[in-house]
């Protein structure tokens, strides 16, 4: 499998705190890979310094063999790397439906100012993803009335309808309750398998990690302390002492 | 046909009947369909969050291109001098919209402010070239061709006036309900979620930018014809805050609602001032207190009840 995703030396520091320490770290094509570490230790960064929010300080980041250092989110987005977030990030004043409207029309880089938002966009695409996410029901309202949960759902779906190569979810399952937390992704990954999308998930239940990832990083500090399949990442002794806190 | 339709068309037979009925009510009607869509121009930028305490500018400029071509080239029409009063606006809104996109909120708000003092301030300083405090007169044109005495004149502006009105609610209308549209609505709400989609919000921006200096141009153009005469005032901040007072009053869930803020403004004004001598202002200003507390869509916020402010349907 070609390597789609790679970065080199990557270093950040807010003022003194070193939130991202040289990391190298590469992923394959296909890949359901698990960031996992304590709060604070730099995985939202890390996501925010490869999609282009934030620039580093050093190092290099490469989507797809090109140089994407210093791009900005939505030049990076265009090339196929979209990223769902920890708070959910919506347009709460439209409805749902139009919200998954406007991702379709933002993929095909087109948003005409004459003709109307709901008869352009792809409409059997839009029932599809709002069926996926099981948000049918609730289409035609506000997504502001949505609880946490269904944001959640609602914020990848919108990342879904851009059809990226790599999709970026911070965090998929926080917020959601943990009864509703398979079952959230068992949909996301199903979709995420039917559409050939690589992806990488911040998670920090251990289940759901060991249900779903293909590959486990865990993050100590800015850094990558251990990298590789599951059950020998998670059977690390130190990831066991300072990430899972055992 | 459409329920929207049918009220257009009774609003504005109302409206010219009163116009044609009581004739010392042409020109404050003229007038307020100006302010209308000048503050619809304030609405468009107001469904992107976005503020401007200048726009006023748009409408001098336009006016001062009109009253200029007007007495260089008399024989020029006034609905060309319109459309190219209009046009001096797009392009100075093309212009500064590329610079004063990049800002939000208040410091957008105070660019505008800002650039609009500059123009105010040449405007009454080089007399040669714009008459200074004093302003420029604007010649009556001939209208499609026709010489108009000045009742006529002012009749036909009226027309003018209203069918202008009504092409630019439903065209404007149409814009809300767009992607693009959609989209400028969007950025009042999550500019990050914007970019994530790899979409820009600055030429998003700039877009709706362009929209409300033409608006303003095609207010300050009838304004000017109208009023026959165009001076720095067109320009003030106090007339750019006009602007923004009636889009608040009006709301600006659909089009229509900036043309009744509009309407109830020049109400309010011509009464108030018989009713409560020297404080008019007063009563202005308690009407805004009251509609944002009571109505915070403003006046059309009564007609859409449930739907969603950026749903658009008329
Ligand atoms: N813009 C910023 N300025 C200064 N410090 C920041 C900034 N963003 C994050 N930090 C700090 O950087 C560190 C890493 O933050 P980050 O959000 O990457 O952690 P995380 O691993 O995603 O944690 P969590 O599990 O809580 O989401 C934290 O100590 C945080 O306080
Ligand atoms: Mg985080």
């Amino acid at each position: 499998m070609s390597t789609l995703l790679r970065t080199q030396g990557l270093t950040l520091a807010f003022g003194g705190l070193i939130v991202a320490n040289k990391i190298d770290f590469e992923l394959s094509e296909g890949e359901r890979l698990a960031v996992i570490g304590q709060n604070g230790a730099g995985k939202t960064t890390f996501i925010n310094i490869c999609t282009g929010l934030l620039r580093p300080d050093a190092g290099r980041v490469e989507f797809d063999s090109a140089d994407i250092t210093g791009l900005s989110p939505r030049h990076i987005v265009r090339r196929g790397m979209a990223r769902s977030f920890q708070l959910p990030q919506l347009f709460l004043d439209h409805t749902v439906r139009q919200c998954l409207e406007l991702a379709g029309m933002a993929r095909e880089k087109r948003l005409p100012f004459w003709r109307s938002l709901s008869f352009t966009s792809d409409r059997r695409e839009v029932d599809r993803v709002l069926e996926l996410v099981s948000l049918t029901g609730r289409q035609h309202e506000p997504a502001a009335n949505l609880p946490e949960g269904q944001r959640k759902l609602l914020d990848v779906a919108m990342s879904l309808m851009l059809a990226p190569r790599l999709l970026i979810m911070d965090e998929p399952t926080s917020g959601v309750s943990t009864e509703e937390k398979h079952g959230v992704m068992e949909i996301v990954m199903g979709a995420l398998e039917e559409r050939k999308v690589t992806a990488i998930f911040v998670e920090h239940d251990v289940d759901i990690v060991k249900r779903y990832a293909t590959r486990v990083a865990a993050w100590i500090a800015g850094a990558i302390a251990a990298d590789g399949k599951p059950e020998v990442v998670l059977a690390d002794v130190n990831v066991r002492r300072e990430v899972l806190g055992e | 046909m459409r329920p929207s339709l049918i009220g257009a068309a009774i609003a504005a037979a109302i409206l010219l009947a009163v116009g044609f009925g009581f004739p010392w009510l042409k020109i404050p009607l003229i007038l307020a369909f100006c302010y209308g869509m000048a503050a619809l121009g304030i609405g468009v930028l107001l469904r992107a969050g976005q503020i401007s305490f200048g726009h006023a500018m748009y409408a001098c400029i336009s006016g001062y291109t009109v009253a200029f071509l007007g007495s260089r080239f008399p024989g020029l029409d006034g609905l060309l001098l319109i459309v190219l009063g209009t046009a001096a606006s797009i392009v100075a809104g093309m212009l500064i919209g590329a610079f004063v996109v990049r800002y939000r909120e208040i410091f957008f708000g105070m660019l505008n402010l800002a650039l609009s003092m500059v123009l105010f301030t040449i405007l009454g300083k080089f007399y040669a070239y714009t008459g200074g405090t004093d302003g420029l007169r604007v010649n009556r044109p001939t209208l499609l061709g026709m010489d108009l005495s000045r009742p006529e004149f002012e009749g036909a502006l009226l027309v003018l006036a209203i069918l202008a009105s009504l092409a630019v609610i439903w065209a404007v209308q149409r814009y809300f309900r767009s992607s693009a549209g959609q989209a400028l609505a969007a950025i009042k709400t999550n500019e990050t979620r914007l970019e994530y989609l790899g979409v820009s919000a600055r030429k998003l921006l700039w877009q709706g930018y362009v929209l409300s200096a033409a608006l303003c141009g095609l207010s300050g153009s009838l304004f000017g014809l109208s009023q026959g005469l165009v001076t720095p005032e067109m320009g003030y901040w106090l007339r750019s805050g006009e602007f923004v007072f009636i889009a608040i009053l009006g709301g600006s869930g659909h089009a229509v609602g900036a043309f009744v803020g509009a309407l109830l403004y020049e109400f309010l004004k011509m009464y108030a001032a018989a009713l409560v001598s020297g404080a008019w202002q007063l009563v202005l200003g308690a009407t805004l207190i009251v509609i944002i507390y009571f109505l915070p869509k403003g006046l059309v916020g009564l007609f859409s009840r449930r739907r969603s402010a950026v749903e658009g349907q008329p």
